[in-house]
Formats: C-alpha cells, structure tokens, sequence
C-alpha cells in the first residue's frame, strides 16, 4: 500500500517528467492568480475553460483532413492556428462568465460569487458532457514525435511541446503585464480598484481583459493537454483546477512568477511521488501542499503578507 | 393567529400560531407518509432525504449561521459512515451497537472538526473554502488507499443493520424513515434553541462581522470550532444511519459532488433559516431520488412513443448537476437569500449592493 520504490534511477526522468507536466499546471495557476488578483475570487470555472480548450481544439482538429496532410510545416502552422483559435474562443468563453455570473455579484459579499462560480463549473462540465459523452476522447496526435536521448534520460517532442509553450506563454504574460498600458491598468486595478477608476482607468474593461487573458491560457493549456495525454475527459478540469489553484497557492495567489514557480512545483511533486510511491498518492500528496501552505504560509513562496482589508 | 404560542416547551414558543400549526400537520402527514404511500420505493427516497437534511442542518450552522464557506463537508459524512462501518461489519469482526455508534461517530466527527478547524479557522473565507475543499479531497482518498483497512476503492459491505428491541431493521425502507424521522425531529429542537442561544447569536455575530464581534468580547476561536465540530457531528450522525441503510459504503459516495449538493440544498432553501433549509434540502433530495429518475421514465415512454433516439435512452440523473449548478447561480444573481430566507441575511444582503466595498 505505502511503499517507498528506490527511485533514484529514474530520477531525471521524472523531475523531466514533472516539469512537463508543472508548465501545464502553470499555465492554468496564471488564470487563478490573475482572477484572484483583480478582484479576490476563486474563479472555480477557471479548469472546466481549460477543459473546454481541449474540446474546443478536438473540434476544430476534426474539421481539418489530418490524415491527408504529410508535410510537417503546414502541421505545425494548423498547430498554431489551432492553439490560437482555441485561446481565443476560451478567452470569449471568460469574458461572458464574468459578465453573466460575477459582475453583478462584485459589491456582494465574498460567498455569493464564489458559490456561483462553482455553479458555473458544474454548468459546464455537464454542457462538456452532452457535446462529447461520459467517456474519455481520444485527442488526434497530429504533429510528428520523435524521442529525444540523453545519457539514460528519455524525453519526447511531446514534453518538449508543452514546455516550449508554456514558457512562450508565460514570457509574453509577463512583457504583456509590466510593459503595456493595459498592464498597467491590471496591476492598478488590483492594488486599488477604487483609486484605478479616480485615475480614469475602465475598471469593467480591465477586468474582462484580465477574465480572456487567463481564459485564453486556459484555452492553450487545454490544447496542449490533449497533445500531451493523447485523450481528455469532461471532468478533467475539476482535479487540474485544483490542482493549479493549489499551485497558484503555493507560488502566492495573485503574484504572477509565484504561480509559474508554483506550477512546476506542483508538476515535479506529482510526478515525483507517482515514481517513488505510487499514482494513487500524487493527488493526497498535492492537496496536503495545499492545506500545509494556506494554514503555515497563507501568502506562499513568492506572496507578501497583506493585511486583512476591513 | 400571529401570536407566539407561548406555552409550548422546548422552545417552540419561538414560532406564532401559525407556523406551528403548519409545521405540526408537516409533521402529521409525514409520520403518516408509510400508510398512505405504500410504494417502499417511494419511502426509501424519502428516507434517502434524512441524509440530506442532516447534512444541510450541520452544513447551515457552518455555512449559514457563522459565515464559514466550507467546501469539503462530505468528508465529516464519510468519517462518520466509515467509522460506523469499522465497527459494525466484518471488516474487522465488530459488531458494536447502532444506536451506540450514533453518538460515537457524532463524537468521532465533531474530533475531526476540531482537528480541522483549529488550524485553519484563523484564514480568511475563501481561503478556508479552499481547505476544505482539500481536506474533502483528501479524506474519500485516504479511504480508497488505505485499503488494507479500508476496502480500497470497494468499500466494506455487509455493514450491521440496527436493532431495536429485538427487531432487525434490515433492507425494509419503513423503519429507517421513522429513525431519520425521529432523529430529525430531534435535531430540529435542538437546532431552535441553539439558534437562539448565547452561541447562536455569537454565531452570527462573527457572521455579521468577526472584527466587531471580537471586539465585543467574543471569542471567535472558540465559537468557530464549536460551529465546525457540531456541525460536523450532524454529518457523523447522518452518515451513521446512511452506512447502515445501504449496508454498503465506498469512497465515491463522499466526494465533492455531495458536498456540491448540500450547499446548493442550503443556498436555495435559504442559508442560516431553517425552514428555509427543510425547503432547500427537501426540494434537492426530491430532485434527486424521485422527480430526475421518474423524469427519465417518462423521457423514455415519451420517446417510445416519438420514436425519438435520444429521448427514449436519455437519463436525466446525469445531468442533475447542471439542475443545481443553475440554482446555485441563478439564485445566487436574483434571490441570493434563498426561498425562505430569514431576516436577517436578507436585510444583509440586500444591502451589499449600497455600500462600494464589501470585502
């Protein structure tokens, strides 16, 4: 039941591993910090949009005659279409979960958007349920994969993938968040929503930019999840929700670089625990981080301490 | 008739003429319910809404007296029903009394309320939410990997059926929808005077605001954890005679979509109201165990005679979670007090509106 493997051998592989997985995780803690950030709510639909990223890909996957396609130039620009497409239509996805189910709730006490944001998760995972069924769904694994050898370490175009593009992704949040005036406005909005909109920022706006920026991560997140696994499941994104939420914990909630840091984190304990004692204790192993964080270190790695706004 | 009946004991002096009149022929027809509904179908899924019910009244205390968003309150239902089942099966060979354990997993439960709630309590709500959530993970988990003990992903069968006076309970729905009847009743009495006691409006008054409340003297600490560990206890209670019913339990009976049900049942009956929370838990166990299956029959007839494909194979049950998904939202955006709320929270939140920042 609880045995500890000797798993020094394979221990590149899995911090490899792990990494991969933690730029996934990353990617989606940045929707949560970001949210949580600007207006202090758990975004609890924030996994099922990863989730629908993923569905949404596949759809637009089975539009294009794949098969019939050999060259692996024009593979990898459907790739990048696609993950644009997809970041786009998640990021729209956001913005109208903002405007239906939190905007009206802003003022309200803190409970009332968070019990509707878990109501619009469950909305849509059975919506994710009636477009593709209760079962997992195969993701078309399109662009060549190639294994890459060093030394005894064992990696694929696969992993490479994911955190290429997680990486990318991250870089340009960054340039995005403390290089452009809309950037500005975030972290304005995020210190002092009141003081933001005296110095005639849009605070709606701002905020609807931050709902698509972190949808559209989730929405990339999602498409590389599905090349990653080769499947995706309707429920995915409750587990990977949780997971990076408690990432986004971790790295400090609302601090951007915290949750990238915490991400991979979470990425290299998970796979780092499946390798020396066994899967089914990953995910116990994940959500103790959680608790033991919130209860010693309530402002994570990377967070300050803030005092309790009265 | 709007005068408080005030010679009646227990507490009950509390309500006017009538609602006590109302909720004693509530009462009535339901003590009747197995004489005239003799379908045992129908009693079970009646019976299956004690469990709901006592779960929503330990989750109310938390969620709806003191403010506390706890996410994961399924988990106090599992340690309840596993710590019955430990005891009361051939797991290990025990065989302890019922009516005993009832009280011992309440005690087992509230253990671990405490156990929770001493170190995280001091977080701010949302935070809490969030460990709880992962505590709720967390124990369904534990249950399925420690399966040396636990029965793994299978659970334990077999569970004791309890017996009274010589009279097994065993599969017959009947008898176990007396007990949740009386157990409920029981608690419902409790329920009226804490509310109206020195903890109970403590209670609310960290609801209303822990910062002022601490400054009136209040220990805060205290009255949360003893919001945690009775409300806890009323899941220990509830998952007592829920492992017992079935005879049978495993860990995917505890996870996060129980918790999601109960706060739905307590949202829109009304949080912090108990009439409002006997609304909300009865109309989601309805859903649940009578109306959504008895929906897909008809689904089904419907389609036969349609000859359409989907409706004739559809089952609505699946889909239950979008139902409370959208009453959670919507009554969330139009009625956030609930159905029957009290006072109260609706004044509170009809006022959030006016003031800017309500953090």
């Amino acid at each position: 039941m609880f045995e500890l493997h000797n798993c020094a051998p394979q221990f590149v592989q899995q911090l490899i591993n792990g990494v991969a997985l933690g730029g996934l995780y990353a990617l989606i803690a940045l929707g949560y910090t970001m949210v949580y950030g600007i207006i202090e709510l758990i975004n609890f639909a924030h996994g099922d949009v990863y989730t629908l990223g993923s569905f949404i890909s596949l759809s637009i996957l089975g539009l294009i005659p794949l098969a019939s396609i050999s060259n692996p130039t024009v593979l990898a620009l459907i790739a990048v279409a696609v993950i644009i497409l997809a970041a786009l239509l998640c990021g729209i996805v956001g913005v109208l979960i903002e405007r239906l189910a939190y905007r009206r709730l802003r003022n309200a006490p803190r409970l009332a958007p968070l019990i509707t944001a878990i109501g619009v998760s469950l909305i849509l995972e059975n919506i994710m349920q009636i477009w593709k069924g209760n079962s997992e769904v195969s993701f078309p694994q399109f662009l060549p994969d190639n294994w890459h050898q060093i030394g005894s370490v064992r990696f694929d175009d696969r992993s490479l993938l994911v955190v290429v593009v997680s990486v990318v992704c991250m870089i340009l949040l960054n340039l995005f968040v403390f290089r452009t005036k809309l950037g500005k406005a975030m972290r304005a909005t995020a210190q002092d929503r009141d003081a933001a909109q005296l110095m005639g920022i849009n605070v709606n706006s701002t905020i609807a930019w931050t709902f698509f920026i972190g949808s559209a991560l989730a929405g990339v997140a999602g498409f590389i999840s599905g090349m990653y696994y080769g499947t995706t499941f309707f429920l995915n994104g409750y587990q990977a929700g949780l997971k990076a939420f408690t990432a986004a914990v971790l790295g400090g909630i609302g601090n951007i670089t915290g949750a990238m840091l915490g991400g991979f984190v979470i990425g290299i304990v998970e796979t780092m625990t499946s390798g020396c004692i066994s899967d089914q204790w990953s995910e116990v192993a994940v959500f103790a981080i959680l608790i033991l964080t919130l209860v010693f270190r309530p402002s994570g790695l990377l967070g300050q301490q803030l005092p309790e706004k009265v | 008739m709007d005068r408080r009946v005030t010679w009646l004991p227990f507490g009950l002096s509390r309500y006017s003429g009538k609602q006590v009149v109302g909720g004693g022929l509530i009462v009535i027809v339901l003590a009747l319910l197995p004489y005239l509904d003799s379908n045992s179908s129908h009693i079970s899924a009646v019976a299956d809404a004690g469990y709901i019910l006592l779960l929503a009244f330990g989750l109310n205390i938390i969620v709806g007296y003191t403010g506390l968003l706890a996410l994961g309150f399924a988990a106090f239902f599992a340690i309840g029903a596993y710590t019955y089942a430990f005891v009361a099966s051939p797991q290990f060979g025990l065989h302890w009394s019922f009516w005993i354990m009832l009280v011992v997993s309440a005690a087992v439960a509230a253990a671990f309320g405490v156990i929770l709630g001493a170190p995280t309590l001091r977080l701010r709500g949302d935070y809490l939410a969030i460990v709880t959530l992962g505590f709720g993970e967390i124990v369904p988990q534990l249950f399925q990997n420690l399966d040396k003990w636990t029965g793994g992903p299978d659970g334990i069968a077999a569970v004791d059926q309890p017996t009274l006076f010589g009279y097994n309970f065993g599969f017959n729905p009947t008898p176990y929808y007396y007990l949740y009847f009386v157990v409920i009743c029981i608690c419902l009495l409790l329920l009226t005077n804490l509310r109206y006691s020195r903890l109970g409006r403590t209670w609310m008054a960290i609801r209303e605001d822990e910062l002022a409340a601490e400054h009136m003297g209040i220990n805060t600490t205290t009255a949360k954890l003893l919001a945690f560990s009775m409300g806890a206890a009323f899941a220990g209670i509830a998952g007592v005679i829920y492992a017992a019913k079935l005879s049978t339990i495993s860990p995917s009976g505890f996870d996060f979509n129980m918790s999601i049900m109960i706060l739905a049942a307590i949202v829109l009956g009304g949080m912090g109201n108990l009439s409002g929370v006997l609304l909300g838990g009865g109309i989601i166990a309805m859903l649940n165990f009578l109306i959504l299956p008895q929906a897909s029959n008809w689904a089904h007839a419907l389609g036969t005679k349609l000859n359409v494909a989907f409706l004739m194979s559809v089952d609505l049950t699946q889909y239950r979670f979008m139902l409370y998904g959208i009453i959670l939202v919507l009554v969330m955006l139009f009625r956030p007090e609930g159905l029957l709320p009290s006072a109260t929270v609706r004044a509170e939140l009809h006022d959030a509106g006016k003031t800017p920042e309500a953090a």
